[in-house]
């Protein structure tokens, strides 16, 4: 568990980038600060692997306050993934996904194996392993950047818009792989993005933040989709303009058992299956994600 | 035969290369050259390259470095030999002072800018995997940086290896010595020998300084299919950087 107590960041030019925030990031579940450019999302992120220090304020993984933690150490023990990759260009995709390992003194042959393991986990072919990043497209180097976040095993990984950088298609194909590797792997993951349908795939907890990273709205997706909390949610997620409001389509007749769904804009939103005409109905538990079901406890983070 | 052929025809006879009563052979001559070249050198080495590398590192003190490279440059080397040579009497250690003095500016610049220029990205990316300031250095930023490092040095060594000559102003030996001596006794052949032999092997080192300078350039970066620019060599500017902790 993390959690944020007050927490303020003023930059020495005197940049208020966060202010008085506070909350609890729970384990073993993916939460996700979602908010526009220049909100301080990324130096959230950054105090929690004290690569930006608070002003004011605590911050604690399980308990212990971060500021009495060496920072090398720190950061050695959480995963970092960032929106460049941040690879090292003159090392191999071997070598800098096992950066870490080699750093903490493990032999360079299990470490080298651990590496060839991660690409596997991450769906690489082990082929690349000898590549340089610049011989990476940039979903492979996002990738590559997801194996060395993974590689000393942390448990808390963080991602600062890994995405955003690599087209739809391929993102779409990120996306379901970082469901499936915290599924997989029950990492606890702190997730950075302004693209608000991503929050809502990845996120268990959703974190919606305005300038100075004031929080507008926190829940889950459901929750936040049910009850905008404000207007500016409202528009952050689109609600306002009817984006989110569906509405079965009259003109196009359904094609087997499918009808098409439409937006309050009147464009197409979807499909929704209707045997007999009835509209089937389920229960709000996405296979995406891991949630309810695992209790968090204390000291797991 | 022109001048520059007598010179040419000077060197390759053997008996110049011998030191005799006349005077210092070619070959007394280039080991002393060479001696006061390496000296200089590596004292360069072990002072700007340090601090090079600090200032490029951590970006302090780089305007105070600046301002001590341009005013070393400005500095008159012969009035400086011959205060040196007065205030210490004749020797090895008056050159090299000087020389050391001419090749820091160029060793400190190329290092400085050398770091500098790198991606701020990669640097972040280290530090946030968990490296050690040192680690960062050591492992990124040298490696990186090492053409343009390289290229400090060259400049260095070439100034240096040029400079030498002028030791030979006070008696000192050197490839210098030819041309100080050509001149003393109206000898212009012997002189244009000095000449060639000097420009000879400033060319030669500088020529081995740049193979070694394109065999360090860090291997995955430069190929064409580099999509970090992350190699000086592309002389990007450095993006600024969302990080203030150390
Ligand atoms: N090192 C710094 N020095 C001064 N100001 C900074 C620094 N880093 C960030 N800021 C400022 O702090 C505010 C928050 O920045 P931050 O990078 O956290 O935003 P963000 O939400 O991640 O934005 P984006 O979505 O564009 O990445 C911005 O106004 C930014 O200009
Ligand atoms: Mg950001």
């Amino acid at each position: 568990m993390i959690e944020f107590r007050s927490v303020t960041k003023q930059y020495a030019d005197g940049t208020r980038a966060v202010s008085e925030f506070s909350a609890v990031i729970p384990s073993r579940k993916t939460t996700v600060f979602v908010g526009s450019s220049g909100c301080g999302k990324t130096t959230l992120l950054r105090m929690i692997n004290r690569m930006v220090d608070p002003t004011e304020g605590v911050i604690e993984i399980d308990g212990h306050d971060i500021a009495a933690t060496e920072p090398v150490a720190l950061r050695r023990s959480i995963g970092y993934v960032m929106q460049n990759s941040g690879l090292l260009p003159h090392r191999r995709v071997i070598d800098n996904i096992a950066t870490v390992l080699l750093l903490t003194r493990v032999p360079k042959a299990e470490a080298h194996a651990r590496a060839l393991e991660l690409l596997d986990t991450v769906g690489l072919d082990r082929a690349l392993a000898n590549r340089y990043p610049g011989e990476l497209s940039g979903g492979q180097q996002q990738r590559v950047g997801v194996a060395r976040g993974l590689a000393a095993n942390p448990n808390i990984l963080l991602m600062d818009e890994p995405f955003g950088a690599v087209d739809p298609i391929v993102r779409t194909d990120l996306q379901a792989e970082t469901i499936r590797l915290q599924r997989e792997l029950d990492k606890t993951i702190v997730f950075v993005t302004h693209d608000i349908d991503e929050a809502f795939l990845l996120g268990d907890q959703v974190i919606i933040l305005e300038k100075g990273a004031t929080i507008a709205q926190q829940g889950s997706p459901e929750e936040i989709l049910a009850n905008p909390a404000s207007d500016f949610v409202a528009s952050f997620i689109g609600a306002d303009r009817g984006k989110r409001r569906l509405t079965v389509s009259a003109d196009v007749p359904a094609r087997g058992d499918d009808v098409l769904l439409i937006d309050a804009g009147g464009y197409a939103a979807g499909v929704i299956s209707a045997p007999g005409g009835k509209l089937a109905s389920g229960s709000a538990s996405p296979k995406s994600r891991s949630v309810s079901n695992k209790t968090s406890q204390a000291g797991d983070a | 035969m022109n001048l520059f052929g007598a010179g040419f025809a000077w060197i390759l006879a053997p008996r110049h290369w011998v030191t005799t009563a006349e005077g210092s052979g070619i070959g007394d001559a280039l080991v002393h050259h060479l001696f006061l070249t390496a000296v200089s050198v590596l004292i360069t080495v072990v002072i700007a390259g340090p601090l090079g590398l600090y200032i490029g590192h951590t970006g302090r003190f780089r305007r105070v470095a600046i301002g001590a490279s341009n005013a070393a440059r400005a500095l008159p080397t012969l009035g400086l030999l011959s205060a040196l040579i007065l205030l210490l009497g004749i020797g090895d250690v008056p050159p090299v002072v000087v020389l050391v003095v001419l090749g820091i500016p160029p060793l400190l610049a190329g290092a400085y800018a050398g770091l500098e220029s790198l991606d701020r990205q990669t640097i972040d990316a280290a530090r946030a995997v968990g490296m050690t300031e040192f680690q960062i250095l050591r492992k990124v930023e040298i490696p990186l940086a090492a053409p343009l490092l390289l290229g400090g040095l060259r400049a260095a060594a070439l100034q240096i290896v040029a400079t030498v000559a002028l030791a030979s102003v006070f008696g000192l030996q050197s490839l210098g010595t030819f041309i100080i001596d050509g001149l003393a006794q109206a000898d212009y052949v012997k002189m244009t020998a000095g000449a060639i032999l000097v420009a000879a092997l400033a060319l030669l080192l500088d020529g081995v300084l740049a193979v070694v300078q394109r065999l360090v350039g860090p291997r995955g970066v430069s190929r064409g299919t580099d999509r970090h620019r992350t190699t000086a060599r592309d002389g990007k500017k450095p993006v600024a950087l969302t990080q203030d902790a150390h």
